[in-house]
């Protein structure tokens, strides 16, 4: 009832039709209801007076992509936006997309609730959208929302709060006849209690905080016999992940070989509710989906529709009210699915079902909340999603795929995106310039792509992302294009496990070729000739450029450039120190005229390219584009410098990107007293000491562990280069450093004392 | 453009202003002459009344006027024939030259990179700018000079380079040439390389690796005036003039050679490499007994941080090169795109490829000048000056790569009247302030009872007079023959052009050998077969170019190049064209 109280003072409108609250009422009140709440197949079934109070001004509580994807619908629609911000993103995009932008402080201020409602009040602001993640699935905040008359974006806390709880959602679920997963939800926690549980349920069995997500406090337990080492290892990580109450455990059915199938449901407040197709997000690593789409693969029709009507039917068992994901797993090898949990927000990957049904999700939601009728139904719906063919998207993250897909941050140096067209779309928070911080998600952008079906999808899918380039961060960009050349991928053969199951195959680095390498070396030689010319011509005048006299014209001007591959996907140290050193030497035959040679550890004799026409535009120091006629093609590239880190070039060549380093000149260390820097271990990223593993003036092998950080939420040991004597330690535990800051001074080796 | 027919915008325009004459004026009559355009057209009538309207000339027909017409048949037996032979001479040039680029001995250059030292053409090209050429100076200096030893380019390697945008005299030792000591054609090139600097206005940078002065040649490298001491004299004269002094001492500078660096305004020195003593350690052991490491005598560190002789130290030779070009960076001086106009450059209609087939080693053949310089000036466009005057003597205005020339051009033998011509264009030249393009191909002045009862003699000697005094930079490319006074008429090198190359063709002496024969077996002497041979021998451009009569040798193709870089290193930098500021010297009347 809490929800009709409101509506008048909300709305300033008459109290809902008797007919549709009647309907609302038995999902909302009482939950334990055995499916007594009908299953609305299409809106056209609804009846009663539409009460419809047009949302004219927003607050998005979010940030990055989601925000700007909010405002881009609400400006259409007219709705006036406000924006927030915290300091780290006061000069972000959303924070810009918007006249009207509010401060909020402290980098975790999203999820102040009460700070965010006040904002909306003090301003007079009629709705407020939660976006995805911080508070949109909070309860106690969408209520906050209610309580003051601010029209929440989103369902009704009640349900929210309903399918919050794991154990509770079950309940009901099973009640209404939604098949779960079979497990124990219930209170007896003993060992013994929950080992006889497992037992019934029959191993392999999952073991789960009832408050858990994104993998924290979870086990896969095998055999009877490691159940206690298991539960007692999840139980810590989920009290150390989500505080009291997070040791209560469920124990579930383990599934091998599960796949992740959702379903976008929509529900408006007369009881309507519409499926908008499934996805599948099987795809993922660490526990966080990587590419998402729809229709799912190899799934046959029947189960598709019958997966359509149990979400619908989760989502009205719930009182359910806008847009709202039902997530299943399915059992690759039985074909049976299982509810898993319902998500009651706008999910990340909504865009694959807008695409696939043509529709804007967003736009929905505005007029869902302001009282409309859902605007589809369900026989239109699925004549869409049938002559749309199929969807997918891939997310792009700030992340090394070769490094276990550690989190990186920085600044995106270059960014360059595929054109958007209605097939191809972007949404992204940042553009080239913007600082990733590693306070929040690394998720840069979303690609979605649309083709006639799942193959083409896919196909359009690598090619726009070979035309999608970031530097100055690692991304998944180059993992996206393996896995959308993988057999196994493109024949739908997905699951859970897929990225593990195939991991050699997906990180499997390409190796440089030397044209690559000749055109970053013409690259670096074009930006030097050009910085140092006149515009707007941007070379030297000729007659310089051009050759001169008898005689050789490399024993001129022959100039000689060192690279060594950048092999990120050998960690191991051994391998790293052994990396390849490619000699290039290039002389200038004529203006954009070279004879460019290529010569590696590897091959015995250099390759020559004999005078290749190279043309070059420089568009900024760091940056230039080459078009080089090669003896047998023409080859355009672009050659990336990252300011930041000096000898670090990347090179986007036929869709691939490759990074390598320019070797620094033999004087190059002892001149800036590199030497001294180099008996030293610094922080790689921005991070908390978590503990000093050493001590001052212990000895310590290579290898051995000297600093525990902690970045990005993730723990990582900073171990030692070098066999030596620690000379300092320059931070304690607790302390907040910079990347680069020097963590671990080394005592300088006798021989070098001797020669100073 | 004759008037036969009024054009139909004419006949428009009339009638249009003959009706808002008659809209304002309605009471007066038509002017007679609005009247008369309102006419049918009719061309008798018409061109007895007017004069032509044609007044009006666009600049592409005005340009057209000078732009040379070719009429080399590339496929004629003769053009075939002289392209053969060019490429013979241009065959063997590339062969010395390749040889001589290489520098010292395959185990002289190996044992100068074990001590991690680069090669001295190396280091120039990390010196002076991507994308820039170096304009080399005598790369065969040297060849086959001394009985006793190879000395490939002489030992040191000069050029003028652009470093860090402002063009620069490169001098570079080659110590991997008899340790890079001074025999006599290096002390030559040095100094001659800091002549060009000197003329020109360029900053000097000097890397310096160097044992001294060749000991066995001493009494040629020692005590003239023009001899080792110069090198310093020179260093003092031009800071004095501002023209600024940088060496880098990448190697040792013993005796004498410490002056170089100790006389520079910034010095550069690389660390247990470089070394700068007035006396090595054996003579210190000799003369005073005391024993003492290279390294504490005359060391980088010891002279960057004790002496205070270097001011900069590097670790390696490529480092002291990045400390060079920034030394460079901070001297204030105008960089090449500065002073450049980025007016587009028109290349000539014609390939420079086609000079091999035009040109002929034959001297003897008459060489079609305006074709030559059809291939080098820019469109092929020459504002020919008294082109039916005098005409074995070619001038006129052109320009090459932007800079506007004046072009003296030899087409024949040199008469009174092509004499006079010339001083005639040499004056308008000098009160201009435009630089002077010699294209020499003469065997002389006009001999005999007519040419000097003409006055052939003080005709001839304006010309000189001219080309002696007038004071803009001259540049002379030696394309055939290069004998007699004509030298002397046609900016020979004791005429100081700024630059001075020569064709693989040219020739260079008194008179041809055979010509020499025939003069003394007239005047009673007895030819022997020998003196011919050694006459003809020592006429040759290799000949010349080893001993620095010239600045190199140069594929004809290129002369547009080589005129091109040596107008800029002449007009560039803190250069001013100076118009009216020649005083010539009394042309006997």
């Amino acid at each position: 009832m809490r929800s009709l109280k409101h509506v008048p003072h909300r709305l300033r409108a008459p109290l809902r039709p008797v007919a549709s609250a009647a309907r609302a009422l038995p999902a909302t009140t009482t939950t334990t209801t055995t499916s007594s709440a009908p299953i609305m197949t299409h809106a056209a079934c609804s009846s009663g007076t539409t009460v419809v109070n047009p949302i004219t001004s927003l607050l998005i509580a979010n940030r990055g992509e989601i925000a700007l994807r909010i405002a881009r619908t609400a400006a259409a629609m007219g709705i006036r936006t406000t924006t927030l911000y915290t300091d780290v993103d006061a000069g972000s995009q959303h924070a810009k997309c918007s006249p009207h932008a509010l401060a909020l402080g402290p980098p975790s201020a999203y999820l102040d609730g009460p700070r965010i409602v006040a904002l909306a009040k003090q301003h007079g602001i009629q709705a407020l959208h939660p976006g995805y993640g911080f508070l949109s699935e909070n309860p106690t905040f969408a209520k906050a929302c209610e309580d003051a008359g601010i029209v929440f974006v989103g369902p009704p806390a009640r349900a929210m709060a309903e399918m919050g709880d794991k154990a509770r959602s079950k309940e009901i679920m099973t009640a209404a006849g939604v098949p779960c997963v079979p497990g124990y939800h219930g209170p007896e926690q003993t060992l013994a209690q929950l080992q006889a549980r497992a037992a019934d349920i029959k191993y392999p069995v999952l073991l789960k905080s009832v408050k858990g997500g994104g993998g924290k406090g979870m086990r896969i337990v095998k055999t009877a016999g490691e159940f206690e080492a298991q539960l007692k290892s999840a139980r810590a990580e989920a009290r150390a992940s989500f505080g009291e109450g997070g040791e209560v455990m469920l124990v579930e059915k383990y599934i091998e070989r599960p796949r992740h199938v959702e379903v976008q449901v929509f529900a408006d407040r007369y009881g309507n509710c519409v499926a908008l197709g499934e996805r599948d997000c099987s795809v993922q690593r660490r526990h966080q989906k990587i590419l998402e789409e729809s229709p799912a693969p190899l799934l046959d029709d029947a189960t598709r529709k019958d997966l359509w009507d149990k979400a619908k039917t989760a989502a009205l068992a719930v009182g359910y009210v806008g847009a709202g994901t039902v997530e299943f797993i399915l059992d690759k090898d039985t074909g049976d699915f299982f509810f898993m949990e319902m998500n009651t927000r706008l999910q990340v990957e909504h865009p694959v079902s807008e695409m696939v049904t043509g529709t804007d999700l967003v736009e929905w939601q505005f007029r869902v909340a302001a009282g409309e009728r859902l605007p589809l139904t369900q026989d239109e719906i699925e004549e869409r999603i049938l002559e749309r063919g199929a969807a997918i998207e891939a997310r792009i993250y700030a992340e090394n795929p070769a490094k276990g897909f550690f989190p990186d941050s920085g600044k995106l140096v270059h960014l360059a995106t595929p054109a958007i067209s209605d097939d191809i779309r972007i949404d992204a928070g940042f553009v080239e310039g913007d600082t990733v911080s590693e306070a929040y998600d690394g998720m840069i952008a979303k690609l979605i792509v649309r083709g006639k079906d799942r193959e083409t999808a896919i196909r359009r899918m690598e090619l726009a992302l070979h035309e999608y380039e970031v530097v100055g961060l690692s991304t998944n960009i180059e993992f996206l294009k393996r896995l959308c050349r993988s057999p196994a991928f493109i024949a739908g053969d997905v699951e859970t496990g897929f990225i593990d199951k195939w991991r050699d195959e997906l990180l499997c680095p390409q190796p440089a070729t030397n044209e690559m390498f000749a055109q970053a070396a013409l690259g670096l030689l074009a930006a030097e000739i050009n910085a140092a010319s006149p515009q707007p011509l941007g070379l030297p005048q000729p007659p310089h450029g051009q050759t001169l006299g008898f005689g050789e014209a490399r024993s001129q001007a022959e100039r000689k450039f060192a690279f060594s591959v950048d092999d990120v996907s050998n960690s191991n140290e051994a391998v790293e120190e052994a990396s390849k050193t490619v000699e290039v030497s290039v002389t200038q035959m004529g203006t954009s005229l070279f004879s460019v040679s290529v010569s590696s550890a590897e091959s015995e004799t250099p390759q020559v390219f004999e005078n290749i026409v190279c043309e070059t535009a420089v568009s900024s120091p760091t940056k230039t584009t080459l078009t080089t006629f090669f003896p047998l093609a023409r080859v355009e590239s672009t050659l990336v410098r990252d300011p930041t880190r000096d000898d670090k070039l990347t090179l986007f060549q036929l869709g691939h990107k490759t990074e390598l380093h320019l070797v620094a000149p033999g004087w190059f260390e002892q001149a800036q007293g590199l030497k001294e820097a180099a008996a030293s271990v610094v922080a790689p990223m921005p991070c908390k000491i978590l503990r000093n593993e050493v001590s001052e003036g212990q000895e310590v092998v290579k290898g051995a562990p000297l600093v525990v950080i902690e970045s990005m939420k993730m723990e990582t040991v900073i171990r030692s280069p070098q066999n030596g004597v620690i000379k300092k330690l320059a931070h304690k535990e607790g302390d907040i450093c910079k990347a680069g800051t020097v963590l671990v001074l080394f005592k300088e080796e006798e021989h070098s004392d001797s020669s100073t | 453009m004759s008037f036969s027919a009024p054009p139909r915008e004419v006949l428009l325009l009339s009638r249009q202003m003959s009706r808002q004459y008659t809209r304002r004026r309605p009471t007066r009559p038509l002017h007679p002459r609005s009247q008369y355009l309102l006419l049918p057209p009719n061309s008798s009538s018409s061109n007895s009344f007017r004069r032509s309207i044609a007044t009006f000339t666009p600049s592409h027909q005005a340009g057209a006027i000078s732009v040379i017409k070719s009429n080399v048949d590339s496929s004629s037996d003769e053009f075939k024939e002289n392209e053969r032979l060019m490429g013979e001479a241009m065959a063997r040039l590339e062969e010395l030259t390749r040889k001589a680029h290489q520098g010292g001995s395959a185990k002289a250059r190996e044992k100068h990179l074990a001590r991690k030292k680069m090669l001295p053409r190396d280091r120039i090209t990390a010196l002076i700018d991507p994308g820039t050429t170096l304009l080399e100076l005598s790369p065969l200096a040297g060849h086959e000079l001394y009985p006793e030893a190879d000395v490939p380019a002489g030992g040191i390697i000069t050029g003028v380079g652009v470093v860090e945008g402002v063009t620069c005299m490169i001098v570079a030792n080659d110590s991997t040439v008899k340790g890079g000591t001074y025999y006599p054609i290096t002390v030559k090139k040095h100094l001659r390389a800091q002549a060009v600097a000197q003329e020109n206005n360029l900053p000097c940078i000097y890397l310096v690796d160097s044992g001294g002065a060749n000991l066995p040649h001493q009494s040629d490298v020692f005590p003239d005036r023009d001899h080792f001491g110069r090198i310093f004299f020179n260093q003092a004269r031009m800071s004095s003039t501002g023209i600024p002094q940088i060496a880098v001492v990448m190697g040792p500078c013993t005796a004498g050679g410490a002056y170089v660096p100790a006389m520079s305004d910034e010095s550069i020195i690389v660390q247990e490499q470089g070394h700068i003593f007035l006396a090595g350690p054996p003579l210190v052991k000799a003369a005073t007994g005391e024993v003492v490491s290279p390294e504490d005598l005359g060391g980088g560190k010891m002279h960057s941080s004790v002496s205070g002789v270097t001011d900069y130290l590097a670790v390696d030779d490529a480092h002291a090169i990045v400390l060079a070009r920034r030394s460079i960076s901070n001297m204030n001086w105008p960089t090449e795109n500065s002073s450049s106009a980025l007016s587009s450059i028109e290349e000539p209609l014609y390939p420079a490829e086609e000079l091999l087939g035009i040109a002929s080693t034959n001297l003897r053949k008459p060489l079609p000048i305006h074709e030559v310089i059809a291939r080098i000036v820019d469109g092929s466009a020459f504002a020919e000056f008294k082109r039916d005057y005098g005409t074995t003597l070619v001038t006129g205005f052109a320009k090459i790569y932007g800079h506007r020339v004046g072009i003296i051009a030899n087409n024949g033998i040199l008469f009174s009247s092509s004499s006079l011509k010339g001083a005639h264009f040499i004056e308008l030249c000098a009160q201009r302030g435009i630089p002077l393009v010699f294209l020499q191909n003469i065997s002389g002045f006009m001999v005999g009872k007519d040419a000097e009862r003409e006055g052939i003699a003080k005709n001839g000697a304006k010309l000189v007079t001219a080309v002696a005094c007038a004071d803009v930079p001259k540049f002379t490319v030696v394309v055939g023959g290069s004998y007699g006074a004509g030298n002397y008429g046609m900016c020979g090198r004791a005429y100081s052009p700024r630059f001075l190359w020569m064709w693989p063709n040219a020739r260079i002496g008194v008179m041809g050998g055979e010509q020499l024969a025939a003069v003394m077996k007239t005047v009673g002497k007895n030819v022997d077969t020998e003196l011919e041979a050694r006459i003809e021998r020592e006429s040759d451009a290799v000949f010349s170019s080893a001993r620095l009569w010239d600045d190199g040798i140069i594929p004809p193709a290129h002369t547009r190049r080589y005129l091109g870089l040596g107008l800029r290193a002449a007009m560039g930098g803190r250069n001013e064209a100076a118009p009216r500021g020649t005083k010539f010297g009394v042309f006997r009347m």
